[in-house]
């Protein structure tokens, strides 16, 4: 009967994890292999060059302003959107008239479609037309025409980049802060009132503290969401001006699908790897406490 | 006390205060959606106009281009196709192993279950080279069905995950029960266990769909024609015409079918969160 259950259990199983084999475990290997072929569009058959295609990549200046660009986009936008989460989920925890409507408000930046967010933000941020120019022509910052070019300079399409994914990251982020928040027993910052502990003090020494493991959760899944995505950048940007807002992901989608070469993006797209080893180590280390609790 | 009680008024004040300035950051790109979509070109594209206000009388004219002059429609059917299909091929393939993760396989379930939830984690720009190639040796580039094949890839996982925990929480006695009174394992599953999880099962159905609207990457990759597009990647990428927006029509679309993927979303969002942070709260 037993032995029975087990052969019934694999049988229900097995086929989600075959079709996960196969258009994800497949594909990995494929990315891994391809990284140390000369594969491109329309060419058949697998001809190794080794470490050709890293030996190049490594080289070229587009590919290291993209390494560094995913750095300074993936920490600057976690800090932000950290930040920027803690403090909404304190202002959201209690009740107040009209919540489920300012939430939904607040929300929509994760749950609509990025790419239709993005076009969004293009239209704030156009060259001519732009809102924010409007208000700073107006406000006399700059003169009619003087105001630069959201997209059009490098430091500033960086920081546009970083602000529209931030925006987008905020929200869900907030979410997770406000589940660690009321899973934290109302009786301990009650306590901490009592003693004499003003806000500034219970948020600090209490609360924060314990919502180190949920505020971990946030930041792991923020890393990957941020690091990999290419969404906000191709629609804004599409990497430029001069590479300047250029990602690893984007730069990958660059050479290997619209500039044919297989091989160069595979291995360009495994930079990713290393850091979703170290976050997938991270969640399973923070799993396995869990499971010991 | 009335230092207490102003020192509580000031606290709250600076709460709403908070809150407002978050509103208007996050949301101002929808509000911003819908005075394009309403705007008379000539208002919209002269830069001396106030901008937030309709200096001409509002009209109508974009959603008429949207809907008679482009495939706007088009790209609505096909997600909505590629959405439902996807939902149905997510279901057979998650509702039983999650099943037999959470109550067959002992200890064991719960590290596949994790190891399954973990290849949610591999992003589709790692994956898009090698699968742009699988998908055109199947003969399936520039069709919808690329997407129908290979967006479980990602939905399953997540979903196997989430009807996981709706299963756990299900008492074990209630199926043992039943096979007592004769019914197979199979049956206590179908009979039994699926019309008691179906709020977790509307879940899948939920996000599985939303999921499938909100993909960019592997559109893109797959589908260059512009009538099998989905509206993610249509509407940013095939409403522009060689350098020319169409910003209200463009806006507009945005907007429409924003909204209700938000709404829908939104519904189920703190269950999807739930998935994800299992473990860190108690």
């Amino acid at each position: 009967m037993a032995v029975d259950d087990r052969k019934v259990g694999v049988f229900m199983f097995l086929p989600a994890v075959a079709y996960i084999a196969l258009l994800i475990g497949v594909p990995l290997i494929l990315a891994v292999l391809y990284a140390f072929s000369d594969a491109r569009i329309g060419t058949v058959g697998f001809h190794f060059v080794g470490l050709e295609n890293f030996r190049s990549i490594l080289q070229s200046p587009s590919f290291r302003a993209a390494l560094r660009n995913s750095v300074v986009f993936t920490v600057s936008a976690q800090i932000i959107v950290i930040v920027a989460s803690s403090i909404l989920s304190i202002a959201l925890e209690a009740p107040f008239p009209g919540r489920w409507f300012v939430r939904f408000l607040i929300l929509l930046p994760w749950v609509a479609p990025i790419s239709l967010g993005a076009i969004g933000w293009k239209w704030i941020l156009d060259s001519i037309y732009s809102v924010i120019t409007w208000v700073l022509v107006w406000a006399h910052v700059f003169k009619p025409y003087g105001a630069p070019m959201w997209l059009g300079e490098p430091t500033l399409a960086m920081a546009s980049v970083v602000l529209v994914h931030s925006w987008r990251l905020i929200p869900f982020s907030t979410v997770i802060m406000l589940a660690g928040r009321t899973s934290i027993p109302k009786e301990i910052p009650e306590a901490a009132a009592i003693d004499g502990a003003g806000f500034w003090r219970t948020e600090f020494l209490i609360n924060i503290p314990m919502m180190m493991p949920i505020i971990s959760v946030a930041v792991l899944f923020g890393t990957i969401f941020t690091f990999t995505d290419m969404t906000v950048v191709y629609i804004l940007t599409a990497g430029g001006p001069y590479d300047s807002t250029q990602v690893v992901p984007s730069l990958a989608f660059a050479t290997g699908i619209q500039g044919s070469d297989l091989a160069a993006g595979a291995a360009i797209s495994l930079f990713l790897v290393p850091v979703l080893v170290l976050i997938a180590y991270f969640m399973l280390r923070a799993a396995h406490r869990a499971e010991v609790a | 006390m009335p230092g207490g009680d102003g020192r509580k008024f000031g606290t709250e004040a600076l709460r709403y205060a908070v809150l407002a300035v978050f509103v208007v950051l996050l949301a101002f790109p929808f509000y911003w959606m819908v005075v394009a979509t309403f705007k008379q070109n000539i208002d919209l594209y002269n830069v001396e106009n106030n901008p937030f206000i309709f200096n001409l009388p509002p009209t109508l004219d974009h959603l008429r281009l949207l809907f008679n002059e482009t495939r706007y429609v088009r790209w609505l059917g096909n997600t909505a196709l590629v959405g439902v299909l996807v939902v149905f091929i997510t279901l057979v393939f998650s509702l039983p192993a999650a099943y037999a993760l959470a109550r067959l396989t002992g200890p064991w379930g719960q590290r596949i279950g994790i190891a399954i939830f973990l290849t949610y984690l591999i992003p589709p720009t790692l994956l898009f080279i090698p699968l742009s190639r699988i998908v055109a040796g199947l003969g399936l580039q520039d069709t919808i069905w690329s997407l129908v094949l290979v967006y479980p890839s990602f939905t399953i996982p997540f979903s196997v995950w989430l009807l996981m925990g709706f299963f756990k929480s299900i008492p074990k006695e209630l199926e043992d029960a039943a096979m007592v009174d004769g019914l197979t394992r199979f049956g206590a599953f179908f009979r039994l266990v699926v019309p008691i999880s179906i709020s977790g099962i509307l879940t899948v159905v939920i996000f599985t769909f939303t999921l499938v609207t909100q993909e960019f990457v592997y559109a893109l990759t797959f589908i260059s024609p512009e009538s099998q597009q989905m509206v993610g990647v249509g509407i940013p990428i095939f409403l522009v015409r060689g350098d020319v927006y169409f910003w209200g029509s463009l806006m507009a679309a945005c907007l429409m079918t924003s909204l209700p993927i938000a709404l829908l979303y939104n519904l189920f969002l703190d269950r999807f969160i739930a998935g994800f942070t299992v473990g860190a709260i108690k």
